[in-house]
Protein backbone atom coordinates (compact mmCIF):
# COMPACT_ATOMS: atom_id res chain seq x y z
CA UNK A 1 0.00 0.00 0.00
CA UNK A 2 2.70 2.67 0.84
CA UNK A 3 3.91 1.56 -2.46
CA UNK A 4 1.02 3.29 -4.06
CA UNK A 5 1.36 6.08 -1.77
CA UNK A 6 4.38 7.29 -2.70
CA UNK A 7 4.69 10.77 -4.79
CA UNK A 8 6.54 11.92 -8.02
CA UNK A 9 6.67 15.40 -9.59
CA UNK A 10 6.41 14.53 -13.18
CA UNK A 11 2.56 12.81 -13.69
CA UNK A 12 1.26 16.23 -12.34
CA UNK A 13 4.14 18.59 -14.07
CA UNK A 14 3.31 16.87 -17.10
CA UNK A 15 -0.76 17.57 -16.42
CA UNK A 16 -0.35 20.57 -15.30
CA UNK A 17 1.82 21.48 -18.24
CA UNK A 18 -1.38 20.66 -20.35
CA UNK A 19 -3.89 21.74 -18.20
CA UNK A 20 -1.96 25.98 -18.65
CA UNK A 21 -0.83 25.38 -21.73
CA UNK A 22 -4.04 24.21 -23.05
CA UNK A 23 -5.97 27.37 -21.86
CA UNK A 24 -2.76 29.63 -23.30
CA UNK A 25 -3.23 27.92 -26.64
CA UNK A 26 -7.31 27.92 -26.81
CA UNK A 27 -7.20 31.39 -24.76
CA UNK A 28 -5.38 32.80 -27.70
CA UNK A 29 -7.14 30.81 -30.67
CA UNK A 30 -10.64 32.40 -28.11
CA UNK A 31 -9.06 35.98 -28.43
CA UNK A 32 -7.80 35.84 -32.07
CA UNK A 33 -11.20 34.89 -33.43
CA UNK A 34 -13.14 37.03 -30.88
CA UNK A 35 -16.29 38.76 -32.28
CA UNK A 36 -16.73 35.44 -34.51
CA UNK A 37 -18.46 32.75 -33.82
CA UNK A 38 -14.97 30.89 -34.38
CA UNK A 39 -14.03 31.89 -30.85
CA UNK A 40 -16.78 29.52 -29.90
CA UNK A 41 -15.74 26.45 -30.01
CA UNK A 42 -11.70 28.00 -28.45
CA UNK A 43 -13.77 29.60 -25.26
CA UNK A 44 -15.40 26.42 -24.83
CA UNK A 45 -12.19 24.49 -24.14
CA UNK A 46 -10.61 27.26 -22.31
CA UNK A 47 -13.61 27.07 -20.21
CA UNK A 48 -13.87 23.93 -19.50
CA UNK A 49 -10.00 23.88 -18.43
CA UNK A 50 -10.57 26.91 -16.55
CA UNK A 51 -13.85 25.98 -14.79
CA UNK A 52 -14.02 22.88 -14.93
CA UNK A 53 -10.93 21.02 -14.84
CA UNK A 54 -9.58 23.23 -11.92
CA UNK A 55 -11.98 21.72 -9.62
CA UNK A 56 -9.51 18.19 -9.36
CA UNK A 57 -6.80 20.52 -9.28
CA UNK A 58 -7.96 21.82 -6.62
CA UNK A 59 -8.97 19.45 -4.81
CA UNK A 60 -5.85 17.02 -5.10
CA UNK A 61 -3.32 19.60 -4.40
CA UNK A 62 -5.27 20.44 -1.63
CA UNK A 63 -4.75 17.29 -0.53
CA UNK A 64 -0.97 17.72 -1.25
CA UNK A 65 -0.61 14.31 -2.67
CA UNK A 66 -0.46 15.42 -7.15
CA UNK A 67 3.21 16.32 -6.54
CA UNK A 68 5.81 15.34 -4.78
CA UNK A 69 7.36 18.92 -3.73
CA UNK A 70 5.07 20.77 -1.19
CA UNK A 71 5.37 24.28 -3.37
CA UNK A 72 4.57 22.71 -6.44
CA UNK A 73 1.36 21.70 -4.51
CA UNK A 74 0.93 24.75 -3.41
CA UNK A 75 1.08 27.20 -6.17
CA UNK A 76 -1.19 24.83 -8.40
CA UNK A 77 -3.64 25.05 -5.46
CA UNK A 78 -3.77 28.45 -5.16
CA UNK A 79 -4.24 28.92 -8.90
CA UNK A 80 -6.91 26.17 -9.02
CA UNK A 81 -8.75 27.98 -6.28
CA UNK A 82 -8.68 31.68 -7.55
CA UNK A 83 -10.23 30.25 -10.74
CA UNK A 84 -12.84 27.85 -9.11
CA UNK A 85 -13.41 31.25 -6.86
CA UNK A 86 -12.65 28.99 -3.55
CA UNK A 87 -10.73 30.51 -0.97
CA UNK A 88 -7.90 28.32 -0.51
CA UNK A 89 -7.79 28.28 3.47
CA UNK A 90 -11.67 28.07 4.19
CA UNK A 91 -12.55 25.58 1.90
CA UNK A 92 -9.21 23.63 2.80
CA UNK A 93 -10.86 23.41 6.05
CA UNK A 94 -14.05 22.62 4.60
CA UNK A 95 -12.62 19.82 3.11
CA UNK A 96 -10.99 18.63 5.82
CA UNK A 97 -14.75 18.22 7.51
CA UNK A 98 -15.83 16.53 4.33
CA UNK A 99 -12.96 13.63 4.71
CA UNK A 100 -13.72 13.31 8.40
CA UNK A 101 -17.54 13.86 8.18
CA UNK A 102 -18.58 12.42 4.35
CA UNK A 103 -21.91 12.74 3.70
CA UNK A 104 -22.85 13.28 8.03
CA UNK A 105 -25.70 15.46 8.10
CA UNK A 106 -25.54 18.82 10.43
CA UNK A 107 -21.28 17.97 9.48
CA UNK A 108 -20.79 17.68 6.06
CA UNK A 109 -20.27 21.33 4.58
CA UNK A 110 -19.60 19.85 0.91
CA UNK A 111 -23.04 17.66 0.11
CA UNK A 112 -23.93 18.52 -3.43
CA UNK A 113 -27.14 16.52 -3.12
CA UNK A 114 -28.97 16.54 0.19
CA UNK A 115 -32.44 15.10 0.85
CA UNK A 116 -34.47 16.28 -0.97
CA UNK A 117 -32.13 17.32 -3.68
CA UNK A 118 -32.50 21.41 -4.24
CA UNK A 119 -33.06 20.79 -7.73
CA UNK A 120 -33.29 24.30 -9.04
CA UNK A 121 -29.74 25.11 -7.16
CA UNK A 122 -27.90 22.23 -8.79
CA UNK A 123 -29.35 22.72 -12.10
CA UNK A 124 -28.44 26.55 -11.90
CA UNK A 125 -25.00 25.59 -10.91
CA UNK A 126 -24.47 24.02 -14.37
CA UNK A 127 -24.01 28.08 -14.82
CA UNK A 128 -22.03 28.52 -11.75
CA UNK A 129 -25.80 30.52 -11.16
CA UNK A 130 -25.81 29.81 -7.37
CA UNK A 131 -22.12 29.14 -6.91
CA UNK A 132 -20.59 32.21 -8.57
CA UNK A 133 -22.85 35.14 -6.44
CA UNK A 134 -21.97 33.22 -3.57
CA UNK A 135 -18.47 33.22 -4.18
CA UNK A 136 -18.41 36.58 -4.16
CA UNK A 137 -20.56 37.52 -1.51
CA UNK A 138 -18.53 35.75 0.63
CA UNK A 139 -15.56 37.07 -0.76
CA UNK A 140 -16.73 40.61 -0.35
CA UNK A 141 -17.38 39.18 3.09
CA UNK A 142 -13.86 37.84 3.66
CA UNK A 143 -12.77 41.68 2.33
CA UNK A 144 -14.26 42.84 5.12
CA UNK A 145 -12.21 40.82 7.56
CA UNK A 146 -14.84 38.40 8.23
CA UNK A 147 -15.97 34.88 8.43
CA UNK A 148 -20.02 33.55 7.99
CA UNK A 149 -21.06 32.18 11.26
CA UNK A 150 -20.69 28.39 9.92
CA UNK A 151 -16.94 29.20 8.44
CA UNK A 152 -16.22 30.07 12.03
CA UNK A 153 -16.90 26.67 13.29
CA UNK A 154 -14.20 24.53 11.16
CA UNK A 155 -11.70 27.53 10.53
CA UNK A 156 -9.40 27.86 13.49
CA UNK A 157 -8.35 31.30 14.78
CA UNK A 158 -5.06 31.33 13.54
CA UNK A 159 -5.57 30.65 10.05
CA UNK A 160 -8.21 33.59 9.50
CA UNK A 161 -5.73 36.92 8.45
CA UNK A 162 -5.25 34.28 5.64
CA UNK A 163 -8.60 34.31 4.67
CA UNK A 164 -9.05 38.32 4.72
CA UNK A 165 -5.96 39.02 2.97
CA UNK A 166 -6.79 36.59 -0.39
CA UNK A 167 -10.35 38.17 -0.60
CA UNK A 168 -8.30 41.66 -0.73
CA UNK A 169 -6.39 40.25 -3.36
CA UNK A 170 -8.81 38.58 -5.41
CA UNK A 171 -11.37 41.65 -5.07
CA UNK A 172 -9.09 43.65 -6.28
CA UNK A 173 -8.57 41.18 -9.41
CA UNK A 174 -12.00 41.20 -10.02
CA UNK A 175 -12.23 44.64 -10.06
CA UNK A 176 -9.24 45.45 -12.44
CA UNK A 177 -10.72 42.71 -14.74
CA UNK A 178 -14.51 44.73 -14.46
CA UNK A 179 -12.36 48.14 -15.21
CA UNK A 180 -10.66 46.62 -18.14
CA UNK A 181 -14.28 45.66 -19.52
CA UNK A 182 -15.34 49.05 -19.13
CA UNK A 183 -12.15 50.92 -20.59
CA UNK A 184 -11.89 48.51 -23.43
CA UNK A 185 -15.77 48.44 -24.14
CA UNK A 186 -15.59 44.56 -24.15
CA UNK A 187 -16.02 41.72 -22.41
CA UNK A 188 -12.85 39.77 -23.58
CA UNK A 189 -11.41 40.44 -20.25
CA UNK A 190 -14.11 38.72 -17.96
CA UNK A 191 -14.41 36.02 -20.42
CA UNK A 192 -11.00 35.39 -19.94
CA UNK A 193 -10.66 35.77 -16.23
CA UNK A 194 -13.76 34.72 -13.77
CA UNK A 195 -16.33 34.11 -16.61
CA UNK A 196 -15.29 30.41 -17.40
CA UNK A 197 -16.55 29.88 -13.95
CA UNK A 198 -19.90 30.47 -15.62
CA UNK A 199 -19.86 29.19 -19.03
CA UNK A 200 -17.17 26.33 -18.18
CA UNK A 201 -18.27 25.02 -15.18
CA UNK A 202 -20.99 22.26 -16.12
CA UNK A 203 -18.62 19.26 -16.15
CA UNK A 204 -16.93 20.32 -12.90
CA UNK A 205 -20.74 19.36 -11.64
CA UNK A 206 -21.57 16.48 -14.00
CA UNK A 207 -18.08 14.76 -12.70
CA UNK A 208 -18.77 15.59 -9.17
CA UNK A 209 -22.26 14.57 -8.66
CA UNK A 210 -21.22 11.18 -9.60
CA UNK A 211 -19.44 11.15 -6.35
CA UNK A 212 -22.40 11.03 -3.43
CA UNK A 213 -25.54 11.52 -5.18
CA UNK A 214 -28.19 9.69 -3.84
CA UNK A 215 -26.15 7.64 -1.85
CA UNK A 216 -27.02 7.31 2.17
CA UNK A 217 -26.38 9.76 4.59
CA UNK A 218 -24.60 9.27 7.73
CA UNK A 219 -22.43 5.70 6.47
CA UNK A 220 -19.15 5.53 8.09
CA UNK A 221 -18.25 2.80 5.44
CA UNK A 222 -17.47 4.49 1.83
CA UNK A 223 -18.15 2.47 -0.18
CA UNK A 224 -21.18 2.25 0.45
CA UNK A 225 -21.64 6.07 0.17
CA UNK A 226 -19.68 6.93 -2.65
CA UNK A 227 -19.05 5.88 -6.54
CA UNK A 228 -16.73 4.83 -8.64
CA UNK A 229 -17.07 5.22 -12.12
CA UNK A 230 -15.43 4.36 -15.09
CA UNK A 231 -14.81 7.26 -17.56
CA UNK A 232 -12.98 7.65 -20.65
CA UNK A 233 -9.15 9.33 -21.24
CA UNK A 234 -10.15 12.68 -21.72
CA UNK A 235 -12.40 13.16 -18.73
CA UNK A 236 -9.98 11.11 -16.42
CA UNK A 237 -7.53 13.93 -17.54
CA UNK A 238 -9.80 16.96 -16.92
CA UNK A 239 -10.87 14.97 -13.51
CA UNK A 240 -7.68 13.50 -12.61
CA UNK A 241 -8.85 10.44 -11.55
CA UNK A 242 -11.32 11.74 -9.16
CA UNK A 243 -13.81 9.02 -10.89
CA UNK A 244 -11.94 6.65 -8.35
CA UNK A 245 -13.92 8.11 -5.61
CA UNK A 246 -14.57 5.42 -3.62
CA UNK A 247 -10.67 4.64 -3.18
CA UNK A 248 -10.21 8.12 -3.36
CA UNK A 249 -11.78 8.24 0.08
CA UNK A 250 -10.49 5.35 1.26
CA UNK A 251 -6.83 5.92 0.94
CA UNK A 252 -6.29 9.89 -0.02
CA UNK A 253 -2.88 9.19 0.56
CA UNK A 254 -2.55 7.46 -2.85
CA UNK A 255 -1.84 9.85 -5.36
CA UNK A 256 -4.53 10.45 -8.29
CA UNK A 257 -2.54 9.27 -10.98
CA UNK A 258 -1.83 5.71 -9.05
CA UNK A 259 -5.74 5.27 -8.51
CA UNK A 260 -6.74 2.68 -11.16
CA UNK A 261 -3.91 0.89 -9.96
CA UNK A 262 -5.30 1.00 -6.67
CA UNK A 263 -8.77 0.24 -7.65
CA UNK A 264 -7.07 -3.11 -9.53
CA UNK A 265 -5.97 -3.82 -6.23
CA UNK A 266 -8.97 -3.65 -4.07
CA UNK A 267 -11.58 -3.86 -6.11
CA UNK A 268 -12.94 -7.64 -4.89
CA UNK A 269 -13.58 -5.42 -1.94
CA UNK A 270 -15.49 -2.92 -3.16
CA UNK A 271 -19.52 -3.21 -4.73
CA UNK A 272 -18.88 -3.20 -8.91
CA UNK A 273 -17.73 0.49 -10.17
CA UNK A 274 -20.44 1.68 -12.59
CA UNK A 275 -19.21 1.17 -16.65
CA UNK A 276 -19.40 4.69 -17.82
CA UNK A 277 -21.11 8.68 -16.59
CA UNK A 278 -24.25 7.46 -18.59
CA UNK A 279 -25.03 4.09 -16.41
CA UNK A 280 -24.18 6.73 -13.35
CA UNK A 281 -26.54 8.80 -14.17
CA UNK A 282 -29.53 6.51 -14.74
CA UNK A 283 -28.93 5.59 -11.19
CA UNK A 284 -28.21 9.31 -10.07
CA UNK A 285 -31.38 11.26 -11.79
CA UNK A 286 -34.32 8.76 -10.96
CA UNK A 287 -33.19 8.66 -6.97
CA UNK A 288 -32.51 12.04 -6.78
CA UNK A 289 -36.03 12.49 -8.30
CA UNK A 290 -37.48 9.83 -6.00
CA UNK A 291 -36.01 11.76 -2.96
CA UNK A 292 -37.99 14.68 -3.29
CA UNK A 293 -41.08 12.89 -2.36
CA UNK A 294 -39.48 10.02 -0.13
CA UNK A 295 -36.46 11.40 2.10
CA UNK A 296 -35.39 7.87 3.42
CA UNK A 297 -35.08 6.65 -0.08
CA UNK A 298 -31.14 6.32 -1.03
CA UNK A 299 -29.23 4.14 -3.58
CA UNK A 300 -28.47 0.90 -1.77
CA UNK A 301 -25.14 -0.47 -2.86
CA UNK A 302 -23.80 -4.19 -2.09
CA UNK A 303 -20.65 -5.53 -1.33
CA UNK A 304 -19.47 -8.46 -2.86
CA UNK A 305 -19.70 -12.10 -0.97
CA UNK A 306 -16.66 -12.18 0.98
CA UNK A 307 -15.64 -8.66 0.69
CA UNK A 308 -13.14 -6.75 3.62
CA UNK A 309 -15.40 -5.35 6.36
CA UNK A 310 -14.46 -1.94 7.88
CA UNK A 311 -11.93 -2.05 10.62
CA UNK A 312 -13.44 -2.19 13.82
CA UNK A 313 -11.45 1.04 15.37
CA UNK A 314 -12.43 3.04 12.17
CA UNK A 315 -13.17 6.47 12.50
CA UNK A 316 -15.34 7.33 9.65
CA UNK A 317 -12.96 6.14 6.53
CA UNK A 318 -13.54 3.11 5.39
CA UNK A 319 -10.20 0.97 5.85
CA UNK A 320 -10.27 -2.43 5.24
CA UNK A 321 -8.73 -5.48 7.98
CA UNK A 322 -6.02 -7.39 7.24
CA UNK A 323 -7.98 -9.41 4.26
CA UNK A 324 -7.77 -6.31 1.54
CA UNK A 325 -5.26 -7.82 -1.08
CA UNK A 326 -3.43 -4.20 -0.43
CA UNK A 327 -0.35 -5.06 0.94
CA UNK B 1 14.56 11.91 34.44
CA UNK B 2 14.19 9.56 31.37
CA UNK B 3 13.36 6.40 31.22
CA UNK B 4 14.68 4.65 28.05
CA UNK B 5 12.33 1.78 27.05
CA UNK B 6 13.35 -0.72 24.03
CA UNK B 7 10.76 -0.04 21.66
CA UNK B 8 11.67 -2.55 18.83
CA UNK B 9 15.26 -3.46 17.00
CA UNK B 10 16.75 -1.88 13.81
CA UNK B 11 16.07 -4.16 11.01
CA UNK B 12 11.97 -3.99 12.56
CA UNK B 13 11.62 -0.42 10.65
CA UNK B 14 12.43 -0.10 7.17
CA UNK B 15 14.51 2.71 5.47
CA UNK B 16 11.99 5.45 4.90
CA UNK B 17 9.55 4.48 7.32
CA UNK B 18 7.28 4.49 10.43
CA UNK B 19 6.43 1.85 13.28
CA UNK B 20 3.85 2.16 16.24
CA UNK B 21 4.93 1.25 19.47
CA UNK B 22 2.91 1.16 22.80
CA UNK B 23 4.07 1.74 26.14
CA UNK B 24 2.16 2.02 29.26
CA UNK B 25 -0.81 2.50 27.12
CA UNK B 26 0.56 5.65 25.52
CA UNK B 27 1.29 5.25 21.29
CA UNK B 28 4.49 6.46 19.75
CA UNK B 29 5.67 6.00 16.28
CA UNK B 30 9.47 5.25 15.40
CA UNK B 31 11.11 6.48 11.99
CA UNK B 32 13.98 5.73 10.32
CA UNK B 33 15.31 8.36 8.14
CA UNK B 34 16.57 7.87 4.60
CA UNK B 35 19.80 8.47 6.31
CA UNK B 36 19.47 5.93 8.13
CA UNK B 37 18.79 7.92 11.57
CA UNK B 38 15.81 7.08 14.03
CA UNK B 39 13.57 9.14 15.72
CA UNK B 40 10.45 8.95 17.74
CA UNK B 41 7.23 11.51 18.62
CA UNK B 42 4.01 11.03 19.77
CA UNK B 43 1.47 8.07 18.17
CA UNK B 44 -1.17 10.90 17.17
CA UNK B 45 -1.93 13.28 14.94
CA UNK B 46 -2.37 16.55 16.89
CA UNK B 47 -5.19 17.07 14.64
CA UNK B 48 -8.02 14.88 15.02
CA UNK B 49 -5.62 11.89 16.71
CA UNK B 50 -5.29 9.85 13.82
CA UNK B 51 -2.42 6.95 14.72
CA UNK B 52 0.41 7.95 12.22
CA UNK B 53 2.35 4.58 12.11
CA UNK B 54 -0.70 4.79 8.94
CA UNK B 55 0.72 7.51 7.30
CA UNK B 56 3.45 8.24 4.86
CA UNK B 57 7.19 9.30 5.33
CA UNK B 58 8.75 11.30 2.61
CA UNK B 59 12.26 12.20 3.34
CA UNK B 60 12.20 14.34 7.25
CA UNK B 61 7.87 14.20 6.91
CA UNK B 62 5.39 12.23 8.28
CA UNK B 63 2.09 12.49 6.57
CA UNK B 64 -0.96 12.13 8.67
CA UNK B 65 -3.18 9.39 6.33
CA UNK B 66 -6.25 11.35 7.69
CA UNK B 67 -6.12 14.78 6.29
CA UNK B 68 -2.69 14.64 5.12
CA UNK B 69 -1.55 16.84 7.56
CA UNK B 70 2.28 17.07 7.75
CA UNK B 71 4.99 17.46 10.38
CA UNK B 72 8.52 17.52 10.30
CA UNK B 73 9.29 14.06 12.86
CA UNK B 74 12.67 14.85 13.38
CA UNK B 75 11.64 17.84 15.06
CA UNK B 76 7.46 17.55 15.69
CA UNK B 77 6.71 21.01 13.76
CA UNK B 78 3.65 21.08 11.96
CA UNK B 79 3.98 22.10 8.37
CA UNK B 80 0.72 23.87 7.51
CA UNK B 81 -2.92 23.09 7.94
CA UNK B 82 -4.41 20.79 8.60
CA UNK B 83 -1.73 20.00 11.06
CA UNK B 84 -1.05 23.57 13.32
CA UNK B 85 -0.06 21.62 16.91
CA UNK B 86 3.79 20.79 16.51
CA UNK B 87 4.14 17.11 17.45
CA UNK B 88 5.22 15.75 20.39
CA UNK B 89 9.14 14.01 19.82
CA UNK B 90 11.06 12.13 22.08
CA UNK B 91 15.17 11.04 22.25
CA UNK B 92 16.20 7.95 20.50
CA UNK B 93 19.60 5.81 21.37
CA UNK B 94 20.23 2.71 19.86
CA UNK B 95 22.24 -0.05 21.54
CA UNK B 96 23.14 -3.50 20.27
CA UNK B 97 20.74 -2.97 17.33
CA UNK B 98 18.06 -2.58 19.51
CA UNK B 99 16.13 1.05 19.36
CA UNK B 100 15.19 2.75 23.05
CA UNK B 101 13.16 5.51 23.17
CA UNK B 102 13.23 8.11 26.07
CA UNK B 103 9.84 8.51 27.61
S1 LIG C 1 -6.05 13.82 11.67
FE1 LIG C 1 -4.08 14.16 10.94
S2 LIG C 1 -4.32 15.73 9.51
FE2 LIG C 1 -6.30 15.45 10.30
Amino acid sequence: MKELMRRSDGPATRDTVLWLGGMLVFGAFGVAFWGSWFAVPFFLAYGVLYGSASDSRWHECGHGTAFKTRWKNDVVYQIASFMMMRDPTTWRWSHTRHHTDTLIVGRDPEIVAMRPARLARILGNLFGLVDVPVALRLMVIHACGRLTAEEQTYVPESERRKVFTTARIWVGMYLATAAACVLTGSLLPVVLIGGPRIYGTFMHLIYGLTQHAGMGENVLDHRLNTRTVHMNRLNRFLYWNMNYHVEHHMFPMVPYYRLPELHEEIKHDLAPAYPGLWAAYKEIVPAVLRQLKDQTYYVRRGLPEGAAPLHPVSDGRAVLTERSAVA
Amino acid sequence: MTQWIAACGVDDVDEEDVLPFQHDGVDYAIYRSPDDTFYATAGHCTHERELLCDGLVMDRVIECPKHNGRFDYATGKALGAPALVDLRTYPVKVENDTIYIGV
